[in-house]
């Protein structure tokens, strides 16, 4: 990473710059395949074969198979992009969200229902107790 | 002559549609969401515009990272509802209105804004959902739109400043159009969310307030405020507010805040609405 970005000290968060894009490139142009339902078929009917016809890591693609959103964001993946992979395993978004918190769905829709996470202690790393 | 008689702004999240497309808009969690746009489908029932353009953000839908527009206008007859992964939306064609659009690409260029030109081009949740909110569940869409999509997903996003100014531009190129036409400027996106990382489900009512009050009585200085903001106190999706800031430019300086609604949660957001008149 170059330093100095003003966004790498806000906690629990990738921004997908200019940096990640081209890291995550052939991540993110795999999961724009999906978008087409006969991909999604093709995907769904051998996941590693469809992945191994893209130019990925071996690592963003352990990370797809094993769903780690967080990895895969990690390693330059986009949510709206990374969409696809959960809508076609017929998952929300708030499902994702959950997975991506460490919190079952149910404590995270209750969580939502109550107001969201706040943004107290929450705008710096650090600065919050539970990570 | 052409003229900008309103302005809305409204949240987009993907579950709102999903929501009505499945016959779920009357469930508890739903209904009190669509209950705050009743009174804005009696409004533009009543406004009848002829045209909406629609500033919203394409979800890696129409764009994907082989090209990233920053400005795209919709300049073609129809826009087909785009399939995001769960299969398209069951929602009308959305009609364009080609001329005006022309006349609005030719003019904002002039003024100094680089817009992308898309003569073919699918749209998805990010339109057809305020579409849907304003409108209902239609044959038919009521008016034609020209969609206008704007880079928020790879940072950075245009500022705030240089949407506010490009209000401007679209203000002066439909102020300068012949035809007799009604328009209205719409903003999308927001308010606070985040929907990535282990920071998922922030949401901030003081920030989105703090918004919705400045943008009708402070938009200018509003229009300053640097990127880091937004992301830090409205969390890492709450940046699309920027395009809201788009919409309020294309209106006079003083406007009348006809209706406010905000609501949490949709999903993982904070729903905010609001809808602005010129006073003249």
């Amino acid at each position: 990473m170059t330093g100095g970005k003003p966004y790498d000290n806000v906690p629990g968060t990738v921004i997908f710059d200019a940096e990640m894009s081209r890291r995550g490139y052939h991540l993110n142009q795999f999961c724009m395949s999906l978008l087409k339902a006969v991909n999604r078929e093709r995907f769904r009917a051998n996941e590693r074969a469809y992945l191994d016809e893209w130019a990925m890591s071996e690592e963003q693609k352990q990370a797809v198979l094993a769903r780690d959103y967080n990895k895969m964001i990690a390693l330059g993946g986009n949510i709206y992009f990374l969409a696809k992979i959960f809508a076609t395993d017929g998952k929300s978004f708030q499902y994702a969200a959950a997975l991506m918190t460490g919190m079952s769905q149910e404590d995270y829709a209750n969580m939502m229902l109550n107001g969201g996470r706040s943004a107290e202690n929450n705008r710096y790393k650090g600065e919050q107790s539970d990570g | 002559m052409a003229k900008i008689t309103a302005g809305v702004a409204t949240s987009h999240v993907p579950a709102i549609g999903a929501a009505l497309d499945l016959g779920k808009a009357g469930d508890a969690y739903w209904k009190p969401l669509f209950d705050g746009y009743e009174f804005s489908k009696r409004w533009i029932a009543a406004e009848k515009p002829d045209v909406v353009f629609l500033v919203y953000n394409d979800h890696a839908t129409a764009f994907s990272l082989d090209c990233i527009p920053t400005f795209a206008i919709g300049c073609a007859e129809f826009f087909q509802p785009a399939d995001e992964g769960w299969g398209a939306r069951p929602v009308p064609v959305v009609e364009g209105a080609p001329e005006l659009a022309a006349h609005i690409t030719q003019s904002v260029i002039e003024s100094d804004f680089d817009l992308t030109i898309m003569n073919r081009m699918e749209v998805d949740h990010g339109l057809t959902v305020p579409l849907s909110l304003m409108f209902g569940q239609p044959e038919a869409w009521p008016c034609k739109v020209i969609p206008f999509a704007v880079n928020v997903v790879q940072y950075p996003p245009p500022s705030g400043r240089r949407c506010y100014n490009l209000g401007k531009a679209i203000r002066k190129a439909v102020d300068s159009y012949g035809k007799d036409l009604k328009v209205q400027i719409w903003g999308t996106g927001g308010m606070s969310h985040q929907l990535q990382g282990p920071r998922a489900g922030l949401i901030n009512r003081e920030f989105d307030t703090m918004f919705l009050d400045r943008l009708v009585n402070d938009a200018d200085a509003l229009s300053m405020m640097p990127h880091i903001d937004y992301v830090r106190e409205a969390g890492s999706e709450g940046v699309e507010l920027v395009m809201w800031l788009i919409m309020r430019g294309a209106l006079d300086a003083e406007v009348e805040e006809v209706y406010r609604f905000y609501h949490v949660p949709a999903s993982n957001t904070a729903v905010g609405h609001i809808i602005l008149k010129n006073k003249s």
